[in-house]
């Protein structure tokens, strides 16, 4: 009953969008207010709809409900109820109907804080959400049904996948999903201004915050699926330019750019065309991305489905989404005007800069994750495109982009002269130029000590922005100190603490991935080993049982200079429905290092080959993704965006707590 | 400026921790009980073992190098790097044996060659390509900002009036 309900209720999901893009766009476009009236109310049934869709598969999930193929082939009685949750989208059919619940929740979101902006617009960009929704609808419904039946029901579920064991893998998908899909919503608001012509700094200012809130929970998506690669894949890297990373980063790096263009087009009525050209990018780049890791095009260490009726369904939407609004925009675009002026050293081209740096990395990760398809699709050979080449092509693009990161804020709009810029910046410069001295002095690389010298930069160029502010205070320190949270704007704020969070995250990479130091060794218990100048003695180690596999436990006693620090417990599991083995890596975590022990395979009686690595700073990597997703948090909540709304009733204030709380 | 400056000291100190934390562990011989046997017989060699093993791809995995990765083939394939090492053959050599055996999909660094020059040359053409497009932009505003006639003083008034009677579209 649960299958056919389910099944139901996305039929009449489909139905709703499709009433929902067709009546609102018609509507807007002949100005007919009783069919835009209909965008609201259908955006929220379509919500309602597919919300119990979702909360039908997941009963089903967790009452291991086997006639339903998905659950037979993703769960199992023995696997631990918030695993059975998250095994919802463990699987293919259950991942892109949480996709279509994203999508479903952004609609309403829209249809609830756009109240105040002008209706016809409205109508178009829930218009757009809709045919958006209705393409993704078809698709569940007619390639990835996750109510398929199995009958008869299997008397046992083949299991999650182990990797996807793990709190990590319960919230990364969902994080993600909301940050591909929330660019759906910047997408809306460039073809809804392209369609009513009204292409201008108002377009720019309703739709920053969306962009932004999507930008942060990409961020943060991208964040803990590199930390989850960390500490589950058992070999201590965090980042491997795999084809499905790629997929994350390519949106990431355009909505990036477009959250900064975005910036210029509604301060100063600049780069129009450019900034809806991104936000047609950026969500085009998060289908391509659904294409690449649904398609099974690609072969990774992610990609779990694989159906060429699959790949050819979204291909198809895809081409039919970018081919349709590149030729609305080709159509649209030569309308629309210039904006401010702006001289060659200004806010507005050092934003230009970044952009055009962004644009190009974007493109060559897109290349570089493209080219094997290509070739191999084209029978020119088979060829790995690997972290080698992205480092030695990513690094040399982003140099530059980071270095503008630490000017930027300080130039002044129109016109900023480079002495001026210089002068402001010169104890930034000092200090970046000092920090790679030392770790050059250290022995650290050339390349190393460069990336000591970005990451310092542009940390010390964000505390120059504060410091200039705080410069005109009057009063003794503490107060100064204390009236700082009001000194700027949240937005400000959210800006200089993003880019902050670049310099944090570019010092914890290259730290890693100078000073690291790894070790494997053969161990039995009573064994010591040293390394980095701690000293890691293995106690014991045994076998127990687990709810859903065997597992092998090592106590490892870590001490330095005779005190101890801590004590691990790396294991190995067995994971009996699958029969696959899993290393769940001991870590300790620490301010300036991880310790990583995995264990390896057994050499004979009790002894193991055992993998010892001392990280420093790696987890600064995260930390850095966390300060730049806050940032987006705070920039997405400035005064500015909500007085507008404030002005409004009591009911719009409901839904601003409601919003805070998503 | 005070603040800044023990900013950048406290950074610059822990860059130099970390230095410190990473003198080599030889450094502490002190009577440990027995110091557990490293796998390999040669650490040293091991590094470039692993050096050698980053760059290649380990086949029979979903996307792993040789280093990281723990399958059959990547231990065997180790062991080779290993013996033509100790054989007195350079890296280079080691790479050629490989891709001799496996083809060029072994290589994370894809070899330079007719099939791959677009793929190696692509970022900074396109890099290039965009510079001039973003320069041949910015002329052109000039030149369309430039050519646009000054408002005459009857205009600018008219326009400061509607400015005045529209008061919502500046932040």
């Amino acid at each position: 009953m649960i299958g056919e309900l389910g099944h139901f209720c996305l039929i009449v999901a489909l139905m709703l969008s499709l009433a929902q893009g067709v009546l609102a766009l018609a509507g807007a476009q002949q100005g007919r207010a009783a069919w835009m009236a209909v965008a609201q109310p259908a955006a929220q049934g379509q919500f309602l709809f597919v919300a119990i869709a979702f909360a039908l598969l997941t009963a089903a999930f967790v009452n291991n409900d086997f006639s339903l193929l998905v659950v037979a082939q993703h769960s199992n009685t023995q696997l631990p109820t918030p695993y059975r949750v998250a095994a919802v989208w463990g699987s293919h059919e259950g991942s892109m109907l949480l996709w279509v619940l994203m999508l479903a929740v952004w609609g309403i979101a829209v249809a609830m804080f756009s109240r105040r902006l002008p209706a016809p617009f409205v109508a178009r960009v829930l218009g757009v959400m809709g045919l958006l929704a209705s393409g993704f609808l078809g698709f569940l419904l007619f390639t990835s049904n996750p109510f398929t039946r199995l009958l008869p029901a299997a008397a046992e579920g083949r299991d999650l996948n182990p990797l996807l064991q793990d709190p990590g893998m319960v919230i990364h998908p969902p994080m993600l999903y909301m940050g591909y899909v929330g660019f759906s919503v910047a997408f809306a608001f460039a073809i809804a201004a392209l369609l009513s012509g009204r292409l201008d700094a108002t377009w720019a200012r309703w739709s920053r915050p969306w962009t932004t809130v999507a930008w942060m929970f990409l961020t943060l998506g991208i964040a803990i699926g590199s930390w989850w690669a960390y500490y589950e894949l058992g070999w201590g890297g965090w980042w491997f330019w795999d084809p499905v990373e790629n997929a994350s980063f390519l949106p990431w790096l355009v909505g990036t750019a477009l959250i900064h263009s975005l910036a210029v087009t509604e301060k100063r009525g600049a780069f129009r065309s450019w900034t809806v050209l991104l936000a047609i990018f950026a969500f085009s780049f998060s289908l391509l991305g659904t294409f690449l890791v649904r398609s099974g095009v690609l072969t990774s260490v992610h990609a779990f489905a694989t159906d060429p009726k699959r790949g050819v369904y979204i291909l198809a939407f895809l081409v039919a989404v970018v081919g349709g609004s590149l030729a609305l925009f080709a159509v649209r675009a030569p309308k629309v005007g210039l904006g401010g002026r702006f001289s060659t050293v200004s806010r507005e081209s050092l934003l230009l800069a970044n952009n055009v740096l962004l644009a190009v990395a974007a493109a060559s990760v897109l290349l570089g994750t493209l080219y094997p398809l290509l070739l191999d699709a084209l029978e020119l050979g088979k060829i790995s495109v690997g972290p080698p080449y992205f480092e030695a092509v990513f690094v040399p693009l982003m140099a530059p982009a980071v270095f503008l990161m630490g000017v930027g804020p300080l130039a002044r709009w129109k016109d900023a002269p480079v002495p001026d810029l210089a002068k402001r910046l010169r104890w930034a410069l000092v200090a970046a130029a000092v920090a790679a001295g030392v770790s050059l002095a250290s022995g650290g690389s050339l390349l190393s000590s460069f990336g000591v010298l970005l990451a310092v930069w542009v940390a010390s160029t964000t505390l120059v922005a504060v410091l200039e502010r705080t410069r005109n205070l009057q009063g003794s320190y503490v107060s100064r100190l204390a009236r700082l949270p009001r000194l700027l704007p949240r937005g400000e704020w959210g800006m200089l603490m993003a880019h902050f969070g670049v310099g944090v995250f570019i010092f914890g990479v290259t730290m890693v991935k100078t000073w690291e130091a790894e070790k494997d060794v053969k161990m039995q218990p009573g064994d010591t080993a040293t390394l980095g100048g701690y000293s890691f003695r293995m106690e014991s180690i045994g076998e127990y049982t687990g709810p859903n596999y065997l597992g092998l436990r090592a106590v490892v006693q870590i001490s330095r200079d005779g005190k101890e620090v801590t004590t691990m417990h790396p294991e190995k599991r067995l994971y009996t429905a699958q029969g696959m083995p899993m290393t769940e890596a001991g870590i300790n975590t620490g301010f300036t290092r991880d310790l990583y022990v995995s264990i390896g395979e057994n050499i004979g009686g009790d002894a193991f080959a055992v993998r010892l690595q001392v990280k420093p700073f790696v987890d600064w990597i995260w930390g850095g993704a966390l300060l730049m997703a806050l940032g987006g948090l705070l920039a997405a909540t400035d005064r500015r965006y909500r007085t507008a709304r404030q002005e409004k009733r009591a009911a719009a204030q409901a839904a601003l707590a409601a919003g805070a709380q998503a | 400026m005070k603040q800044l400056q023990s900013l950048i000291a406290a950074l610059v100190i822990a860059a130099a921790g970390t230095a410190g934390a990473q003198a080599p562990t030889q450094a502490a011989p002190q009577a440990a009980p027995q110091e557990a046997p490293t796998i390999a017989d040669d650490p040293v060699l091991e590094q470039r073992v692993n050096k050698i093993g980053e760059e290649l791809r380990c086949l029979v995995c979903q996307n792993q190098t040789i280093t990281d990765s723990h399958a059959g083939l990547a231990v065997d394939l180790k062991n080779q790097i290993r013996e033509q090492l100790q054989a007195g053959r350079s890296e280079k050599q080691i790479i050629e044996f490989m891709v001799e055996r496996y083809g060029d999909f072994v290589l994370y660094r894809p070899p330079m060659k007719a099939t791959t020059l677009l793929l190696w040359a692509g970022p900074f053409v396109l890099l290039g390509i965009a510079i001039a497009g973003a320069a041949v932009v910015l002329r052109r505003r000039r030149a369309l900002a430039a050519g646009a006639t000054p408002l005459t003083e009857a205009q600018r008034r008219k326009a400061a009036q509607l400015l005045q009677d529209e008061p919502e579209t500046r932040s």
